[in-house]
């Protein structure tokens, strides 16, 4: 199947010669592949080297041993203009030409494909309108580079990338800086060009859910320089995510896709409920310390993620049993039970802040003497706040 | 004020022109053309950019009023010649007055077209490095090639006397001969290639633009410490010749001379403009030149070495002139509404062509037999053009694009 790969590296160390000391190495014996048609991300903590693995890719730097191939040849063996008619790259540095309109830019792609010149024949006029057109853009080749947004500027970028007519195309961090909506769209619009082009799409980015939702696969790349390679899902499922990113002070949950920071959870709650509502009073109660149980079985099975990493055990044992909300849909409002002891309440702002109130330590905001507060509550309250001293 | 008078008739001589032509392109458009094209130029004149073809026909006005300047620095000074008379001239015939001939084949002639070889040179100069560097105030002068230029002519001038064979009588650079108009130049593109190199070396290690001029400033200030060093065990003579050096001129220049000067001055000319592809591809910077094929190395090579030549040649017959290259570009700039090269660097020719013969005009004071120091008129008059022009952009990194 050596025709369905586009690039391959073999054996791979990437790093950063130094002069008369060692070599620092980022990276070593990296075997990967890269094929048409796929959208490939790469992850991974700051400063494991996710940049040098695109600039080693994109021959920008060079590998400290080991071979890239692209299309089965060297990649150092190609010269400079083929391997631009090959691989395209769109990159974090700020392009600032002000006075350069959209179509300008974009026809900069074509640089390989023209003569001394630059003039673009016919072929090329099509090719950067195409260009245009595939990310969405039309609208923007008479737009200066000035007078656009971020977001637009990313999408003339990565047409210019594509005017290249490229067939791998790295991309790093090309969601960075933008706003939640641009950066849905961008993910989309690569995935699209993906399948639609038969091109290998390779980008760097810290989007973890936009990468698990998108990307054909994922690669990890953790702090030590081991290089996980897989499907999203099969990634999840076989811990390397938690593994890349342990150490980070965040733990990833397994079950919810999402990175938690690890703080003491501290109390256990129960929500009954599935709609809307009930999801986000999850979210809400994970917000302030709190560890959620689907249901009653969750809650002696222990299954959530969140409780299996709960290191010290939290002394206020009252209350891990006895605080269930009730969420009714219809309102919504959010019924608080404590040891047999109802409240109601309108709003999650509400209910969480009445909740920070009786159980300080968990975010550490100071304990004022909450209204309605039993005897028992006190005790436990005093108790946590002298484990936490 | 005559000056004033004059200079502003040109300047406005030089606007008509320009609208004309722009409006003859207009109309050409307009004309004949179906709806779909006409929306589509209307567009592109509410965002404010011109069309290929406008831009084009802007070209062409540009060099129809370097012409125009050309044909009025050659009427225009101590005495006014008739444009039909320098015609006449020009096509090698004879004035109705004898003088007349005289004056505009030996002194306007040469001194016209020094003076738009000179401005063409500085400006493309000072273009190559604003995109080469991505820094708007980058230029000849800036990163220290004209003071590397300064010192070449001042160790040749102060020290080695080139001046062989014409004994004491070294008032001015114009009695040189042609073998020291030679070395002349060639010390003057040593001097101002050597600092370039150093910049460039430099600026391999530092990425940061601003750390890059700081640096180049530095090198000035060195080579001015060197040059002033060797002033002070110079005699007074050659200090004198020095001196006017730096004030710039173009009216010094010889024909002989410019037998030296105009094949290098072309030459660099057409050098930087086979440079018009690597430089657009630098415009996004040497990362991305890179991904796109350029072989980085040899194209900065190209762009120092010709920058270095079209500067340092100037320099060396002309003085150091000032200002020309860093204000023409950003007056093409934001005149064109491009930053695409192809028109750049003919459109920066003509622009600093036109300007320099300008600043010659003016200097002369015509109508008188004073002349200004030209380094003191391209400052004062340009000065207040690039502000205007700068200031009239909604943003400034609008009239800078590399």
């Amino acid at each position: 199947m050596t025709d369905r790969i586009i690039l391959q590296t073999d054996a791979l160390s990437i790093g950063y010669r130094r002069a008369r000391r060692a070599d620092v190495v980022v990276a070593r014996n990296l075997n990967f592949v890269l094929r048409p048609g796929e959208l490939v991300c790469l992850l991974g903590p700051n400063g494991a080297g996710k940049s040098t693995l695109m600039r080693t890719l994109a021959r920008l730097q060079p590998p400290l041993s080991g071979q890239i191939w692209l299309d089965d040849r060297p990649l150092g063996d190609l010269r400079p203009g083929q391997l631009a008619r090959r691989l395209s790259v769109v990159l974090t540095e700020r392009v600032d030409v002000g006075a350069m309109s959209g179509y300008g830019l974009v026809s900069l792609g074509r640089h390989p494909h023209t003569g001394w010149t630059g003039a673009l024949s016919e072929r090329d006029r099509r090719i950067v309108h195409w260009a245009l057109q595939a990310v969405r853009a039309q609208d923007l080749a008479d737009r200066r580079l000035l007078e656009m947004s971020d977001g637009e500027r990313q999408k003339v970028l990565i047409a210019r990338a594509l005017a290249q007519e490229p067939r791998v195309m790295l991309l790093d961090e090309p969601t960075a800086f933008l706003d939640l909506p641009r950066r849905v769209e961008v993910m989309e619009l690569l995935r699209r060009l993906a399948q639609e082009n038969q091109q290998a799409i390779l980008l760097s980015t810290h989007d973890l859910d936009l990468a698990l939702r998108n990307a054909d696969r994922l690669w990890l790349l953790a702090a030590e320089g081991a290089l996980y390679d897989g499907a999203p899902e099969d990634l999840i499922l076989n811990g390397a995510f938690e593994r890349v990113f342990a150490g980070e002070g965040v733990t990833f949950d397994r079950h919810s896709g999402f990175f938690h920071t690890r703080q003491q959870t501290c109390g256990r709650v129960l929500v009954h409920g599935h709609s809307a509502a009930a999801f986000w009073t999850r979210r809400a109660l994970e917000r302030i310390g709190y560890a959620v149980v689907a249901d009653a079985d969750a809650l002696s099975k222990e299954s959530a993620i969140a409780l299996e990493r709960r290191t010290d055990p939290c002394p206020d044992a009252a209350a891990e049993s006895t605080i269930s909300v009730r969420v009714q849909d219809s309102g919504p409002t959010y019924a608080l039970d404590i040891a047999g002891r109802e409240d109601s309440f309108t709003t999650l702002d509400a209910l969480t802040t009445y909740l920070r109130r009786i159980h300080p330590g968990i975010t550490g905001v100071s304990p004022a003497s909450p209204p309605r507060k039993g005897e028992a509550d006190a005790e436990t309250d005093q108790d946590l706040h002298a484990q936490r001293r | 004020m005559r000056l004033g008078d004059i200079a502003f008739q040109t300047l406005a001589a030089a606007d008509t022109v320009i609208l004309m032509v722009a409006g003859l392109s207009f109309s050409r458009v307009n004309s004949g053309m179906d709806t779909e094209n006409r929306a589509g130029f209307q567009k592109s004149l509410a965002t404010g950019h011109w069309s290929l073809a406008t831009s084009y026909w802007l070209l062409i006005g540009l060099a129809l009023v370097t012409l125009m300047a050309f044909l009025l620095s050659l009427a225009i000074g101590s005495v006014l010649i008739p444009t039909d008379e320098i015609v006449a001239v020009l096509l090698g015939g004879d004035a109705s007055k004898p003088a007349w001939t005289t004056i505009v084949l030996r002194f306007r002639l040469p001194k016209a077209l020094t003076a738009m070889l000179a401005g063409a040179a500085l400006s493309v100069s000072g273009l190559q490095m604003q995109t080469l560097f991505r820094n708007p105030l980058a230029g000849p002068f800036v990163l220290g090639i004209s003071a590397g230029a300064s010192l070449g002519v001042a160790l040749i001038v102060l020290l080695a006397g080139v001046a062989v064979g014409l004994g004491g009588s070294t008032t001015g650079l114009a009695g040189i001969s042609l073998a020291g108009d030679t070395s002349l130049a060639l010390s003057a593109i040593l001097g101002s290639g050597l600092v370039l190199l150093l910049v460039l070396s430099v600026a391999r290690k530092v990425q940061s633009g601003m750390t890059l001029l700081i640096l180049g400033l530095m090198f000035g200030y060195a080579t001015s410490a060197l040059v002033s060093v060797l002033i002070y065990f110079s005699v007074a003579d050659r200090i004198q010749a020095y001196i006017s050096w730096t004030f710039g001129s173009f009216g010094s220049v010889t024909w002989r001379q410019l037998q030296v000067m105009a094949p290098t001055i072309l030459l660099g000319l057409a050098g930087s403009h086979l440079l018009m592809k690597p430089l657009n591809a630098l415009l996004l910077g040497e990362t991305y030149a890179r991904s796109l094929g350029l072989n980085v190395r040899q194209a900065r090579l190209g762009i120092i070495g010709s920058s270095a030549v079209l500067a340092g040649v100037v320099t060396a017959f002309c003085g150091p002139i000032g200002f020309l290259g860093i204000a023409v570009p950003h007056l093409c700039r934001s005149l064109l509404h491009t930053s695409d090269h192809r028109l750049l660097l003919p459109a920066v020719s003509f622009m600093g062509a036109t300007l320099a013969l300008g600043a010659d005009i003016v200097a002369g004071l015509p109508g008188s037999q004073l002349t200004l120091p030209l380094n003191a008129v391209t400052a004062l008059l340009g000065a207040p053009v690039v502000i205007w022009v700068i200031l009239r952009q909604r943003n400034v990194q609008e009239a800078f694009a590399g």
